[in-house]
């Protein structure tokens, strides 16, 4: 797949965007306990059936939310991730060995997101010596300090969720939800954008642009989050 | 046994104390996230988040709460004056940088060396060490604010780790509903207990030799 380069107008349907999966694949999503998991490109992966998904994201939401819906529907077969707590349907799956499970330290784990995104075969990182998370790695040392050799990551298609973007896919996110997204964004292969509110080209400011829209291939409109938060179901049930 | 919100509220409130003027302060999920509650406003400290915020405030008024805005866990907050958002790249660069003075986490077991196991029991709960082993490894100071023993009533604070470590010997302190224990030098120094627990409980409680401070205080 070539990247996208129209450079006028990169606003596509979802239907559209649906192209670019394919069971099997690489999928690196953003977000952070489901914050800015883009809500709209997950359910459209839902309804297409895609499965046997290799997922990168540094969780796996909760059941219901973000990528855990992924998760609970059995689309995931691998997972790179560093935490699935908020998740038990994760966990469950990983136990009966229907999910297989690598867990990276979470600033391990962005910084490759990012090394990939930067071009860079990997990262130097001294973040787990003496833990579990040494074995098997590959160890150099620099100015007489250890390092992991930690490889990039990259994805045959990232999705991300942003609150604003101009159809050149210059990205813009909101407060604590930008989170992953920049780094995965910068990841894909083919990176697809699930954006509020998509604004003409001129109407950001270049000074605020989070993520330039040269790494974006497409973007797509959001219809919202759908879900429920874990904080709105506990003053529900009081 | 589970702590009641009194016993969780006043290892909260001891922990605060060693919270110093502008210091960045990471708190964890669990009991270190009740430390926000008892820092005093007037120290201008920023509390650090993994997602990607300095200047973490409290949590919103009901009605209040912002989807986008959020700690590590999911819940939602507020920012105060002179905060900052960054992608979670930058948020561990913060503190892999050596940037966080403070970074206050729960944990499974400690041992005498301060190792910190607090991420996996193997075959019964793997949830993954999320950013705990970057904290840990990396915050100028790590509190491990925990039970002082598991339901059974074992100690968690042993001579060798059983579980898998987060961090070999990178607790500084261990503060429980029982104690106030100093990491040092391989050894644990016990010097405060926790009103009403005695040295004596203290020290039938605890897995791992522990000498007496000269000038042993009382935490009410």
């Amino acid at each position: 797949m070539e990247r996208n380069q129209s450079a006028l107008n990169k606003q596509i349907s979802i239907d559209e965007a649906m192209k670019h999966f394919r069971d099997g694949m690489t999928l690196m999503i953003g977000g952070f306990g489901g914050v800015g998991a883009p809500p709209t490109l997950i359910n459209a992966i839902l309804e297409k059936g895609i499965k046997d998904i290799h997922m990168i994201s540094n969780d796996t939401g909760f059941p219901w939310i973000g990528p855990g819906k992924l998760i609970t529907e059995k689309r995931v077969s691998r997972l790179i991730a560093s935490h699935i707590g908020s998740n038990p349907e994760a966990g469950k799956q990983m136990q009966a060995g229907e999910l297989e499970v690598e867990f990276v330290p979470q600033g391990t784990l962005v910084e490759k997101m990012r090394a990939g995104g930067m071009g860079l075969g990997g990262i130097l990182v001294d973040v787990g010596l003496g833990t579990v998370v040494e074995k098997g790695k590959e160890k150099v040392f620099i100015a007489e300090k250890e390092y992991m050799i930690e490889p990039s990551l990259t994805a045959d298609v990232s999705i991300v969720y942003a609150q604003k973007a101009d159809v050149y896919g210059n990205l813009i996110y909101d407060k604590s939800a930008r989170n992953t997204n920049p780094l995965v964004a910068m990841a894909g292969n083919i990176t697809i954008a699930e954006v509020e509110e998509i604004v003409p080209a001129g109407s950001l400011d270049p000074e605020c642009v989070i993520t330039p829209g040269v790494y974006v291939d497409y973007i797509v409109q959001s219809k919202g989050v759908d879900w429920k938060w874990v904080w709105e179901l506990n003053q529900e049930s009081k | 046994m589970g702590l009641g919100i009194e016993s969780r509220k006043q290892i909260a409130r001891r922990a605060a104390l060693e919270i110093g003027q502008g210091m960045t302060v990471n708190l964890g999920i669990g009991i270190p996230t009740l430390v926000a509650d008892f820092i005093p406003s007037e120290l201008g400290v920023m509390l650090h988040t993994e997602n990607g915020i300095l200047g973490m405030g409290p949590s919103p008024e009901e009605g209040k709460e912002d989807g986008n805005l959020s700690n590590a866990g999911g819940y939602p907050v507020t920012v105060i004056p002179g905060a900052s958002y960054f992608d979670s790249a930058t948020a561990f660069g913060i503190i892999r940088r050596g940037l966080l003075d403070i970074t206050i986490l729960g944990a499974l077991e400690v041992s005498e060396k301060g190792d910190i196991a607090n991420w996996i029991v193997p075959g019964k709960r793997v949830p993954g060490m999320g950013g705990a082993i970057d904290l840990a490894q990396k915050a100028k100071k790590v509190i491990v604010l925990m039970n002082h023993t598991d339901k059974e009533g074992n100690p968690k604070i042993v001579k060798e780790c059983k579980l898998p470590l987060t961090v070999k010997e990178g607790a500084h302190m261990i503060i429980t509903e029982r104690a106030v224990i100093d990491c040092a030098d391989g050894k644990l120094m016990l010097r405060e207990v926790m009103y009403p627990y005695t040295v004596e409980e203290v020290v039938a409680s605890t897995g791992a030799p522990l000498t007496i401070s000269e000038n042993i205080k009382v935490f009410q």
